[in-house]
């Protein structure tokens, strides 16, 4: 069963054999979380004075693989080497002495001290006594700021809480290159930056990689990886499909390693007519989606696709009244909705289960009775006083239908896998008997017979006329469900796909549109 | 199939006893709080064999009547930590509704019922007003409530020029309150247990109950399920208020006059230290009014044997604030999280 890597006697060969001393390798790296395999015995090097990409869909083991390197996560088999020599990276501390550095996605800035401070944070210059030698940061920080040709872009003497994010991101880029830095694991670092401070940091990039440190580039956007990087590895589903040389492989290719899964799992419902309009949402624009329509009839699976950042989970709050809305409408089965009011979406017939379970729909530590009547205490109570055996009939019916595996439904929530937290999600939900059901990323972290049966769940909602919004990162799965496909980018809808149009290619084009727009494949080289 | 069987349903939860009635009564006290149980056994063990005078009935009487007003704000305080947040505020409240409730008996031609209705309409205004600073000023609840603690002492203070005022043992109202008893059990008592097992039922029976577990759960799975979190803060405060009011005319029928600090200083650590023993979680969601009716007479008894025994009163106040540390550490270790960063 357990496919345990078996420490290999012999060292691979890493996939180009070139300055093998140099820059860091892993060697059949495996990493499971539970019953989640999110790395199958990965083999890559990362050379020295070269840019690597790592590309790949959401969950394809990218960010996987940066948390071993960086010692957030330890692998559950394989080996790591920094240059030819074998290296245990047990905590994050350790590997930043062995000078393996991240600049995170979202910078961490320390809010009211300097700069310079901030660069320093964990390693300040004393002087006797434990002292800030000020003199000494400064002396140092200047030296820094010269040496990567920020002079001028960040000045020291301002704090944290003044800086742009592009300035908060040089700051972590500073951080992780004080010292000796071997190498340096860029993460999206271009998601909050304008197109000249792009520029800026590509330079900062190109100058680290001809000083011999190995980058490590992760991006969803082709436009850059062809800009900057020497061979680019594409990972999917936790194995590496294939390391491609910049100057020779296309967008087309690139699209195709990353989709090109086995299409066999997929799983198809047999689709009805789409019924009245339940949901019609017009130019809707809040803090993080832009002039959104969106319409949905009853008994419709609309799948909502997108790469993460997209704005897909945010549109999901904004319709369940979560988000402040700036523009646009909402009308539900003719009501319009006020937003900023989630008790009266729920009312007019909307529910939403959430992304984050745990954190954004579950009480962990109450059982699965509290957690599934919450939205129908209302219709529960006489005189306010809840009917104990009413409540225990409903929620024993839903967690009958659903499956829910407990010994009873008294359970505390927090004892269940992750498939069952889900279905007590689920219950809650149609315990109330939505018009509309939006589900965000459904099946995430569930082992397959669980997804499978949530899959039925899906199907058997629709069959009973409820418009369900689907938003998950796994394309196979979302094309089997969704009766239309809607794909975002950048708070947008960029376009939608019928069930017969939507292939993983077309809608990874739609969901990396801006990028793919602004590639030649003539101009790949860096 | 389901592996819910229909048996299982039928069966109370793990935990609780077979027989009807003692199996209420634990429910009541909730399972994990025996260990409060023992403690209260120890301590009524220790003092009785150190003092012969200490298990009679008088003496219990005493410790009942002096813990009643902490067991009051105690219930109330647990209800505002399942929500997820603190009122220390609770003893300068009561020293309000203490000094109004004399005040305006006595400038009333000695009304009783005026005096305490308006000590309770006051008590429901400092309540809401605590509510209003935290939901609306987006103020930290015990920082908000911590403002509270200065400024309602010196209210009470500024009302009544720092001094005990009016006398109220001439009226047959106050002196039922204060000396009374129904049952041979003491008139307070009866409030206390009245109080207690009205937000027990709040608590445990109502959807209101459960909306406020909620809250103090997950603040942002109760707002996605539709709960308004402000307006069930705002009433949990209030309903402070009105509990600490009721409070504040228990003291005056105790002592005879409006007491604007004296009596009413320091209840704030009684009430969060019985709360923090009797099982509440302090970051919310967990916790419930048995545990902390035992926690309040562990104190009482604890607090009257060190008395009865003769030991300095210092010494209590340093029990009780390590109690407080302890009960909260116990809570941290019991709870398993990660050991990291700063606790929440």
């Amino acid at each position: 069963m357990c496919p345990a890597p078996s420490p290999t006697p012999e060292p691979d060969p890493p996939a180009t054999g070139q300055n093998v001393t140099s820059g860091a390798a892993v060697h059949d790296l495996t990493k499971r979380f539970g019953p989640v395999q999110a790395l199958g015995g990965v083999t890559l090097d990362f050379p020295g004075g070269q840019v690597t990409a790592l590309m790949g869909e959401n969950g394809a083991g990218k960010s996987t693989l940066l948390k071993i390197l960086t010692g957030d996560h330890q692998p559950t088999g394989g080996r790591i080497t920094l240059e030819g020599q074998p290296l245990t990276l047990e905590s994050p501390a350790r590997a930043r002495a062995a000078g393996i550095r991240i600049i995170p996605q979202e910078p961490e800035i320390i809010p009211y001290v300097s700069v310079a401070e901030n660069v320093y944070a964990g390693a300040l210059p004393t002087s006797a006594g434990r002292r800030l030698d000020r003199t000494e940061l400064r002396r140092r920080v200047t030296a820094d700021l010269d040496r990567l040709g920020f002079t001028g872009v960040l000045d020291p003497d301002l704090l944290g809480s003044q800086l742009t994010p592009a300035q908060r991101q040089l700051v972590e880029i500073m951080r992780a290159v004080t010292g000796e830095a071997k190498v340096v694991a860029f993460d999206e670092p271009t998601s909050s930056l304008s197109e000249h401070e792009v520029d800026a940091l590509f330079r900062l990039i190109r100058r680290l990689r001809d000083q011999g440190t190995a980058v490590i580039y992760v991006s969803h956007r082709m436009q850059e990886i062809f800009q900057l990087a020497d061979r680019i590895a594409v990972l999917r589903d936790g194995n590496l499909v294939g390391v491609q040389d910049a100057r020779s492989t296309s967008v087309d290719e690139l699209v195709r390693l990353m989709v090109g899964r086995d299409l066999s799992t997929m799983f198809t419902r047999r689709r009805a007519d789409r019924g009245r309009l339940v949901l019609d949402v017009k130019d809707l624009t809040t803090e993080d989606v832009r002039n959104v329509n969106l319409q949905m009839h009853a008994g419709e699976v609309v799948g909502l696709a997108g790469l993460v950042g997209a704005g897909r989970s945010e549109l999901a709050l904004a319709l369940a009244g979560d988000r402040p809305v700036l523009s646009g409408t909402v009308t539900l089965d003719g009501q319009r909705l006020r937003h900023g009011r989630p008790g009266e979406v729920i009312r007019a017939g909307l529910g939403l289960a959430p992304e984050e379970r745990k954190a954004q729909a579950l009480f962990l530590h109450r059982s699965i009775r509290d957690n599934s009547s919450l939205v129908v205490l209302e219709r529960l109570r006489r005189l306010r006083f809840v009917s104990r055996a009413a409540e225990r009939k409903l929620v024993q019916q839903y967690a009958d239908r659903l499956r829910v595996r407990a010994p009873s439904i008294e359970h505390e929530v927090r004892k269940l896998s992750g498939g069952n937290q889900q279905k007590v999600v689920l219950a809650r939900w149609l315990a109330r008997k939505p018009k509309v059901l939006i589900l965000d990323e459904p099946t995430r972290g569930i082992d397959v017979g669980a997804k499978a049966e949530i899959y039925q769940i899906i199907a058997d909602l629709a069959e009973e006329g409820v418009a369900l919004l689907v938003i998950s990162s796994e394309l196979p799965e979302l094309l089997g469900l969704a009766d239309r496909v809607v794909v975002m980018q950048n708070g947008r809808v960029t376009g939608e796909l019928g069930h017969e149009d939507a292939t993983e290619e077309a809608v990874l084009s739609l969901a990396m549109a801006d990028d793919i727009a602004g590639v030649t494949p003539a101009g790949a080289s860096s | 199939m389901t592996t819910i069987t229909p048996q299982a349903t039928k069966d109370a939860p793990p935990g609780q006893g077979a027989v009807g009635g003692s199996r209420t009564l634990l429910s009541f006290v909730g399972g994990q709080n025996l260990s409060l149980i023992g403690a209260l056994a120890v301590v009524l063990a220790l003092f009785g064999i150190l003092n012969e005078n200490y298990l009679s009935v008088s003496n219990m009487q005493v410790i009942a009547e002096a813990a009643t007003i902490t067991g009051l704000l105690a219930v109330v305080q647990t209800v505002v930590i399942i929500c997820g947040g603190l009122d220390i505020s609770v003893g300068s409240q009561v020293g309000v509704a203490s000094v109004v409730s004399a005040m305006v008996f006595t400038s009333t031609g000695d009304n009783a019922l005026l005096g305490v209705a308006v000590a309770v309409g006051v008590g429901v205004l400092v309540g809401v007003l605590n509510g209003l600073v935290i939901v609306y000023g987006r103020v930290n609840p015990t920082i908000a409530t911590l403002a509270g603690l200065a400024a309602y002492k010196g209210l009470a203070q500024l009302l009544s020029d720092g001094r005990a005022q009016g006398y109220v043992l001439n009226d047959d109202i106050f002196v039922f309150l204060g000396r009374g008893k129904v049952a041979g059990i003491p008139a307070m008592v009866w409030i206390l247990i009245a109080v207690a097992v009205a937000v027990h039922l709040l608590l445990t029976r109502t959807d209101i109950g459960r909306n406020i577990y909620a809250i103090g759960g997950n603040d942002t799975a109760a707002r996605l399920a539709g709960i308004n979190i402000n307006k069930y803060l705002v009433a949990v405060y209030a309903l402070i208020g009105v509990v600490a009011a009721i409070a504040g005319i228990l003291l005056t029928a105790r002592t005879g006059s409006g007491q604007p600090t004296s009596g009413s200083e320091g209840l704030e650590l009684k009430a969060i230290t019985a709360a923090a023993l009797g099982g509440c979680a302090l970051r919310g969601g967990k916790g419930g009014i048995g545990g902390t009716l035992l926690a309040v007479a562990l104190l009482g008894c604890l607090e009257n044997g060190l008395t009865v025994e003769g030991i300095n009163s210092f010494w209590q106040n340093v029990a009780q604030g390590a109690l407080l540390v302890i009960a909260v550490v116990i809570q941290q270790r019991r709870s398993g999280e990660r050991a990291v960063g700063l606790p929440t």
